[in-house]
């Protein structure tokens, strides 16, 4: 028998305070119900022995202390979960929201999940084919790990992201990655676009959506995360399924964050947000991984826009403390036309090194990363001298390196939308690009590497030698088009 | 023992309050709720007790019982802590694993040592003989790396009874002593509270270098035995690589490394890696003189907090035994946040950031327990503390960076413009500084070269000039520059690239000092010798091109450093002066 009650002391922001409660739990949730028997959903966020706070993830809209009955429900908030999840389009909160019946299921689990034992863990170790060069190349993606896009307003994040998860294949490996969209407060036309996108590759039946909409209540965004990724947990290590978990926009949820701690009077951390913030999101990014002895895995790639194209603004930050690396994109690549505009330097992904080199890609994998990372960064550093010097002041080898910059981003980085190069093509182009630069200042490089790869082509040679390929890529890209236009 | 019983009356968070506690100390163990999770008072207030929870508490419900058992929060120490992980509150990890399975569950509790292992215990006292506290009474070889030396608790002296050796459990009372309060029986392990420093009888000054094997902190700025180091950086510019790298190579008897707040995939792989990698002095798996602290970023905030004081007792007790024992602490921050998200729901008044204002206080405390001293039993032991700091945003004004740097002698600034170009370690040579360079001198001339620290401060002085001349290059571009300046930049490309670079994997990853000593004299004579050919008329521009500039350039790769060098030197001089000869 559950307890009914109608003592609503106080309604402020998200906040709810019931007074004279007895029996309630700390994290339990809340049912409430108004005048007219509209449901809201709660959860207890402090009690004492007669009150307790209540976070409504509706918002108090129409909530009165007159006519609405409150019920705690003796839990914390748990989803049921069973293989037809895969297809299915759900709420913030897990309710299904594509006119199909609640899963059946006896299996029930609790959103906030457990940590994972860290001795438990398996090292991410599989190399992830995205067919981006810059991510494959530079910042390669492995199974198991958190992978953040940080971008910012009127990036194609979106796009990249929907490229990533069509295109990611680990090499000799069949088996599609399951995708699990969860969307915090972006628009309906955002949301679209990944529907569609999911759609047209048919992702879709082995997809699950959470769609939390920018016209959705906003603090159902802090349940969001939690309910696509306990979702991806069952799917990963209960039926062994690979899965790529899409986050975005986690700005939305940090928002979601701070208006909470700022109606519950918390003394606030940096710009507002709560000083607990950086536990909160490791509670998000954290699960994600791979267990020893199950097949499955979860990828995390987690999407932000930095308030003001600012990366050190505490929600990139503080993800940035957590997330295994980071993808950044830049307004001026965008601007340049380059797609994807990814600025390799501040990029970084942490894991890279155990999924790379001799058996799984090639053995000399980071040192010629390392040695385009080195050369591009000594390119853009000449780029912004020659602003203030002018070209002419500058020796032949240091032109090569302006050059090298350029070339860098126009033929390296730049790439189709429906360009999925692999692997192999991704190093012979740079073992091309890199060959525009004297051997001798190829340090990063060892020497047998060299003598076997290094080509030494002169500027024209190496442009001519790139276009007469990049038109076979072309007009096999155009035969994609075809296809989807029959 | 003196148990108070009370009850629950508030939760909020990892915060908890509970009512009818009066008499309870603060720092003891409180039992909270029905599933018994772990927590800490951490405020007394009248009858009511303030309780930071190890473990989630979701769950919890006003009026479940709380008990306190008049205990602080202690640790067992004894043989088995070596190539084991634990968590915060020093819980094993792996036995974890048979309670709760892949994920950690609530209120488990488990002895941090093993209770089945037996261990063939050597004892080193004889019936009749006297003994005192921290006196090692028996032995126990626990890894091939590591003699376990069991020692009297603190507190106990007397005369021996009774001892007998062989295969033992910890739980064995292998020995028996009478004292003046009556006859004591001992068991292989002891149990000591983690926020209480373990006694010693001198502190000393630090007078030998922890060589890392890193040419960067060897050579330039080192760090001593039981000297502390602070290693802050923005994310993505190389703390744990680095602290990866130290507790891989470093010549430390043990090394205690506590991942505090930081990523699960990385313990994993320490946990994958350590085991296979071989102690370049011992040829032994490092796993064999390594403790790991794993407490990770969703791991429950208090335990972090904890977890930084776990660490450094077990490292305090390795350093009584007489070992140099290394702490590696990633990061610090996160273990001051933990104080700021308890300090901030215990409604504290904050002092800087949100910080507590006790946070300088604290992070002094917890430096202060490194140093190079001699134990209770004479042996001279240390402990090296080595903190990364994670700055938000990379701003090194933030406090908890200046409340560190205020305590550590060296300061390793990472930068993450060096990152950027994948100049690994990213050690900033302008920013940083070591303290313990004039103490360690003596060492280096003697074990090294004497010249070691004048080619050291030669290198220094050429980066300065370096990064002087950077600035008009930027206004006038290198052309412009004499020639005796563009060597400048020359040399000091040469030593960024050729010697401060340094790959964290493959042969490079640990240099000797004799190598790190060959590459830094080779690249400063050459320097010299660039110097006199300038005076003939050569030209940078010519010297760019000579095949010896690639060959130090691969200094890095050499096996037989001596002999390269020597090659090296033949070929300056030939090349060189050939250049020399053209001129005249």
């Amino acid at each position: 028998m559950i307890k009914e009650y109608s003592t609503i002391k106080e309604l402020k922001g998200p906040l709810m305070v019931v007074d004279k409660v007895e029996d309630v739990a700390y994290g339990e949730l809340v049912q409430i119900r108004l005048g007219d028997n509209t449901l809201k959903f709660g959860q207890v966020l402090e009690v004492d022995e007669s009150r307790a706070i209540v976070q409504l993830f509706e918002g108090s809209f129409g909530v009165d202390a007159k006519e609405t009955r409150v019920r705690f429900l003796g839990e914390t908030m748990k989803i049921y979960l069973s293989e037809q999840v895969l297809g299915r389009v759900f709420d913030g909160k897990g309710y299904p929201i594509d006119n199909l019946p609640k899963l059946v299921s006896k299996d029930k689990f609790d959103v906030n999940g457990f940590p994972i034992n860290p001795y438990c863990r398996d090292h991410p170790n599989d190399f992830i084919q995205t067919g981006i060069s810059a991510i494959d190349l530079m910042n390669t993606l492995v199974r198991g790990q958190k992978l953040p896009i940080f971008s910012a307003f009127g990036l194609p994040h979106n796009k990249l992201a929907a490229q990533i998860a069509r295109q990611a294949r680990v090499l000799n490996e069949k088996e599609n990655f399951s995708v699990i969209f969860a969307a915090m407060g972006i628009t309906n036309e955002e949301a679209l676009f990944f529907i569609n996108e999911f759609k047209k590759t048919g992702a879709l039946d082995r997809s699950v959506l959470f769609l939390n909409l920018a016209n959705n209540p906003a603090i159902e965004r802090i349940i969001t995360p939690r309910v696509a990724l306990t979702t991806a947990e069952y799917l990963a290590f209960y039926h062994n399924m690979h899965v790529l978990v899409i986050l975005t926009d986690m700005t939305n949820y940090c928002e979601a964050l701070r208006e909470i701690s700022a109606a519950r009077d918390e003394v606030p951390g940096r710009r507002g947000y709560p000083g607990y913030m950086y536990t909160d999101l490791a509670t998000i990014y954290e699960r994600a991984g791979r267990i020893k002895g199950k097949k499955g895995s979860i990828t995390q790639i987690p999407i932000l826009t930095l308030p003001d194209d600012d990366i050190t603004h505490p929600i990139p930050d503080l993800t940035g403390y957590i997330t295994e690396g980071q993808i950044v994109l830049s307004r001026d690549l965008h601007r340049k036309g380059i797609y994807p505009p990814i600025d390799v330097l501040p990029s970084l992904s942490r894991l890279m090194k155990n999924g790379i080199g001799e058996g799984k890609t090639d053995v000399f994998h980071l040192n010629l990363s390392d040695q385009l990372y080195a050369s591009y960064a000594k390119g853009r550093e000449l780029r912004d001298l020659v602003a203030v010097i002018g070209e002419e002041s500058l020796d032949e080898v240091d032109k090569l390196y302006l050059r090298f910059a350029e070339f860098f981003e126009k033929y390296f980085l730049n790439q189709n939308l429906n360009e999925n190069r692999d692997i192999q093509k991704t190093f012979d182009l740079a073992w091309n690009l890199i060959s525009i630069l004297p051997k001798s200042e190829l340090k990063r490089i060892k020497q047998d590497y060299l003598n076997k790869y290094y080509k030494g082509f002169s500027l024209p040679e190496f442009e001519k030698k790139h276009l007469a390929s990049a038109s076979v890529d072309l007009e096999s890209s155009l035969d994609f088009f075809k296809i989807d236009f029959e | 023992m003196n148990i108070i019983k009370g009850k629950i009356s508030s939760i909020s968070g990892p915060v908890v309050v509970a009512k009818g506690m009066f008499g309870a100390k603060v720092y003891d163990i409180a039992k909270v709720g029905e599933e018994e999770l772990l927590g800490e008072i951490i405020q007394i207030s009248g009858d009511k007790a303030i309780i930071q929870v190890y473990e989630d508490s979701y769950g919890l419900k006003p009026n479940e019982t709380v008990v306190s058992e008049g205990k602080p929060l202690t640790i067992e120490l004894g043989p088995g802590i070596i190539a084991n992980i634990y968590d915060g509150v020093g819980r094993p990890l792996d036995k974890l694993k048979d309670f709760s399975g892949d994920f950690i569950k609530r209120g488990i509790s488990i002895k941090a040592l093993d209770r089945k292992k037996r261990w063939e215990v050597k004892s080193l006292v004889k019936k009749g003989q006297k003994i005192s506290s921290g006196q090692i009474i028996a032995s126990i070889k626990e890894t091939s790396l590591i003699e376990h030396k069991i020692m009297v608790p603190y507190g106990i002296e007397g005369e021996v009874l009774e001892v007998c050796d062989g295969k033992l459990d910890v739980e064995t009372e292998f020995i028996s002593i009478k004292t003046s309060k009556g006859i004591k029986k001992l068991k292989l392990y002891q149990e000591w509270p983690v926020r209480t420093p373990r006694p010693f009888l001198q502190k000393l000054m630090p007078e030998k270098p922890l060589i890392t094997g890193q040419r960067v902190i060897d050579s330039f700025f080192p760090i001593a035995k039981g000297g502390t180091a602070a290693i802050p950086g923005p994310f993505g510019s190389g703390k744990t690589v680095t602290q990866q790298s130290l507790a891989k190579w470093s010549d430390a008897d043990v090394i205690v490394y506590i991942g505090c707040g930081e990523r699960g995939n990385e313990m994993t792989e320490v946990l994958s890696d350590f085991p296979k990698l071989l102690d370049p002095r011992s040829n032994r798996p490092l796993m064999e003189r390594t403790v790991l602290i794993a407490n990770t970023s969703n791991m429950p905030v208090a335990a972090r907090e904890a977890s930084i004081y776990t660490g450094i007792t077990i490292a305090e007790y390795f350093r009584d035994m007489g070992y140099d024992c290394a702490l590696m602490a990633d990061s610090t921050s996160r273990w001051a946040e933990a104080m700021r998200e308890i300090g901030a729901r215990l409604e504290e008044m904050p002092g800087e950031e949100g910080y507590p204002a006790y946070l300088g206080s604290r992070i002094a405390q917890f430096y202060e327990r490194a140093g190079y001293v001699i134990s209770l039993n004479n042996n001279k032991g240390s402990i090296s503390v080595i903190g990364a700091v994670s700055p938000p945003g990379g701003d090194f004004s933030e406090p908890v960076t200046q409340n560190t740097l205020r305590l550590t002698k060296v300061f390793w600034a990472l930068d993450s413009q060096l990152a950027y170009r994948r100049h690994f370690p990213a050690i900033n040579w302008l920013n940083s500084y070591s303290l313990y360079v004039e103490i360690l001198s003596s060492y280096f001339e003697k074990n090294v070269s004497k010249d070691f620290y004048k080619l050291r401060n030669e290198a220094l002085a050429i980066l300065q000039k370096d990064a002087e001349l950077q600035e008009i290059v930027q206004l006038v571009g290198q052309d412009a520059l004499p020639e005796d300046d563009k060597l400048v930049l020359f040399t000091a490309r040469s030593i960024k690239e050729d010697l401060l670079q340094q790959s964290a994997y493959g042969e490079d990853a640990y240099c000797s000092l004799e190598k790190q000593f060959l590459m830094l004299k080779t690249i400063i004579e050459f320097n010299k010798r660039l110097k006199a050919a300038l005076t003939k008329g050569v030209k940078i521009s010519d010297i760019r091109n000579l095949k010896v500039v690639e060959k130090i350039a691969r200094m890095k790769e050499a096996k037989d450093i001596k002999e390269y060098c020597k090659e090296i030197q033949a070929l300056i001089e030939k090349e060189v002066g050939g250049l020399e000869k053209n001129k005249d």
